[in-house]
């Protein structure tokens, strides 16, 4: 497992003389508005790729299927109701065929393995009413990584169809939760993003909670109960090696990453009061952000790292702010009735997500850095927790439900408010964190 | 932490005649509580049975009522009379909240439990806190009869049997 990451670092995605060279007449045919709200999704035939492996094929074409569909603006087509059979990735369609079966776009593609034990994927998008190739791509990787390189065709197939950066080829660290809900054993957990390959980070004799991404993908920052002193910890997933983020006089809470990877943002508890502080990784250096007799915590950098998005409830509840990086100029941003908690910046920046309680409801919205523009995404009994796919499209949270046999699990929602769905997990799962695009 | 025979004998004593004078004095009114009798003195199940080793709060509130007070009051007198002890305070908060507040919360009802068990008296060095935040519920029922359960700072008497 250790070598995991080295191993996707070596996969390379090279572009073949094949690769379509006059796509500017079809561009315009085909889009996907993703900003669109509740569009109807596109209709797209994704035949078994060819290849001298079918078992593979169809393995690889199947989680491609389910990443398109996931995502809410795809329509995979039967492929009961395909004409033209046994397509590679040279075969020619006929387009007609296709039109008739209401295919607006054709992904076609050939999975060998070589000699030298590597998996060759190639594939083309074809614009079925143009009768143009869209895009075409050859991929080498082991075998052991095809999810992975399913996943890295779906994103190039959505971000050739939406103009968006795609967000399939990532990985969420989560909460696995288990045991009676008055004696839950929890264990960080890391899975691909539509659940698969799940893999136990720590082992359970330790509360832990609330696991964040770094930007570089190999280590994960989150709280533990381990030394009996709760504290922040990091975590290399690469490694397993794990170590204490500072030398704080008390608890240690509600850590993050910046943009750049090289601070981690928290909260300390002095006596009753929790106020921000952030670690530079490299020379341990601790600046404190905020000097408050109140709660404030769950501190997120903007994009750019000028600004914390956090929450306090400095005014008699909590209530989101926002200052500048260094502590400065803080101001309310939330205004609505209710409380507001767990501001999250979305990677665009242009947004912020949030958990929002309302008379015993909670709810997930979003709300524009100066707090304009609330949009509540989804609300129910429990919903807690927002964290950003990488494109900024997509939120995942985690939903509880009550009584002794609640528990809670992970679920998405587009940005639009559209597209609710869960995501599978054995048993429960919470604080989930959705880590940028893989390299 | 040993104790020497001597002393220990002497407490088996004085506890043995504390549980026979509660015996006669409950036993006519409280039958139901016969079992509580049974408690040595000085134990951590004396202070848990006979003290009471958690107070209550209101939502998103860290103050002391007056019964939280009332409660604290014993708990403080019993660990100055038993000085032996060190106790920690645990904080924890209702699942109606949203994880990372909860986890500061509890701190906040924890740390207001243990600067009064100060004020009365116990030493600051016997105390330490550590909050749960919604992790540990004792009840987990879907109503406000669970939720006000949770709302709450327990205090652990820490080196009991040493």
């Amino acid at each position: 497992m250790h070598v995991l990451f080295k191993r996707w670092a070596m996969m390379a995605a090279a572009v073949l003389g094949f690769v379509a060279v006059s796509i500017q007449p079809s561009s315009a045919l085909v889009e996907i508005n993703v900003a669109g709200g509740n569009i109807e999704p596109l209709p797209i035939a994704l035949p078994n790729f060819g290849g001298d492996d079918a078992k593979l094929s169809a393995d690889i074409v199947s989680v491609i299927t389910a990443d398109l569909k996931r995502s809410g603006l795809f329509r995979p087509l039967d492929p009961q109701s395909f004409i033209q059979k046994d397509m590679d990735v040279n075969t020619q369609p006929r387009f007609g065929d296709w039109r008739v079966i209401t295919a607006q776009v054709l992904a076609t593609g050939s999975v060998f393995r070589q000699s030298d034990g590597r998996l060759r994927a190639e594939f083309r998008l074809w614009d079925v009413f143009a009768g143009e190739q869209m895009l075409g791509q050859q991929y080498f990787t082991t075998p052991e990584n095809w999810r992975r390189l399913a996943h890295i065709i779906a994103d190039a197939i959505y971000q050739r169809l939406t103009g968006e950066k795609g967000y399939f080829d990532t990985r969420v660290v989560f909460v696995s939760e288990s045991g009676p809900k008055d004696k839950r054993v929890k264990r960080l957990a890391i899975m691909d993003q539509d659940g698969a390959n799940v893999r136990f980070l720590t082992r359970g004799d330790d509360l832990v909670l609330t696991p964040r991404f770094s930007p570089s993908s190999q280590e994960v920052t989150y709280m533990s109960y381990a030394s009996g002193n709760p504290q922040v910890y990091l975590l290399n997933i690469e490694t397993g090696q794990r170590e204490v983020v500072g030398n704080f006089p008390g608890m240690t809470f509600a850590p993050r990453f910046s943009p750049d990877g090289q601070q981690v943002i928290m909260s300390l508890q002095e006596s009753g009061n929790a106020n921000i502080f952030s670690m530079d990784l490299r020379s341990r250096r601790t600046t404190r952000l905020t000097s408050s007799a109140a709660i404030d915590t769950s501190p997120c950098y903007s994009p750019d790292a000028r600004q914390i998005v956090f929450e306090s409830d400095r005014g008699g509840s909590q209530q989101i702010y926002v200052m500048n990086g260094d502590g400065s100029n803080p101001h309310r941003i939330s205004f609505g009735p209710g409380s507001y908690s767990t501001p999250v910046w979305s990677p665009r920046g242009d947004l912020i997500a949030f958990t929002k309680q309302h008379e015993g409801r909670f709810m997930i919205g979003v709300m524009k850095p100066d707090g304009s523009q609330e949009r509540i995404l989804t609300e129910g009994f429990h919903n807690e927790g927002p964290t950003w796919a990488p494109n900024g499209r997509v939120i995942m949270f985690f939903r509880d439900t009550p009584g002794a046999n609640g528990g809670p699990q992970l679920w998405t929602v587009d940005l639009t408010g559209y597209n609710e769905r869960r995501v599978e997990t054995q048993g429960f799962a919470s604080d989930p964190a959705w880590s940028p695009l893989l390299e | 932490m040993k104790m020497n025979g001597t002393f220990m004998r002497g407490l088996r004593v004085a506890a043995v005649a504390a549980v026979a004078l509660f015996v006669a004095a409950c036993a006519q009114t409280r039958p139901d509580n016969i079992a509580n009798s049974t408690v040595a003195p000085g134990t951590a199940q004396d202070f848990v049975v006979n003290v009471g080793d958690r107070v209550f709060f209101t939502v998103d509130s860290s103050d002391l009522t007056a019964e939280a007070r009332g409660t604290l009051d014993k708990q403080a007198q019993w660990l100055q009379q038993y000085p032996r002890y060190t106790v920690t305070v645990e904080g924890h908060a209702d699942e109606r909240g949203t994880r990372e507040y909860n986890i500061a919360l509890g701190a906040r009802r924890a740390t207001a439990a243990r600067d009064y068990l100060i004020s009365r008296g116990v030493g600051a060095n016997r105390l330490r806190t550590i909050s749960y935040g919604k992790e540990r519920p004792v009840a987990v029922c879907n109503d406000a009869s669970c939720w006000t359960q949770n709302r709450r700072a327990v205090t652990v008497v820490n080196n009991a049997g040493s």
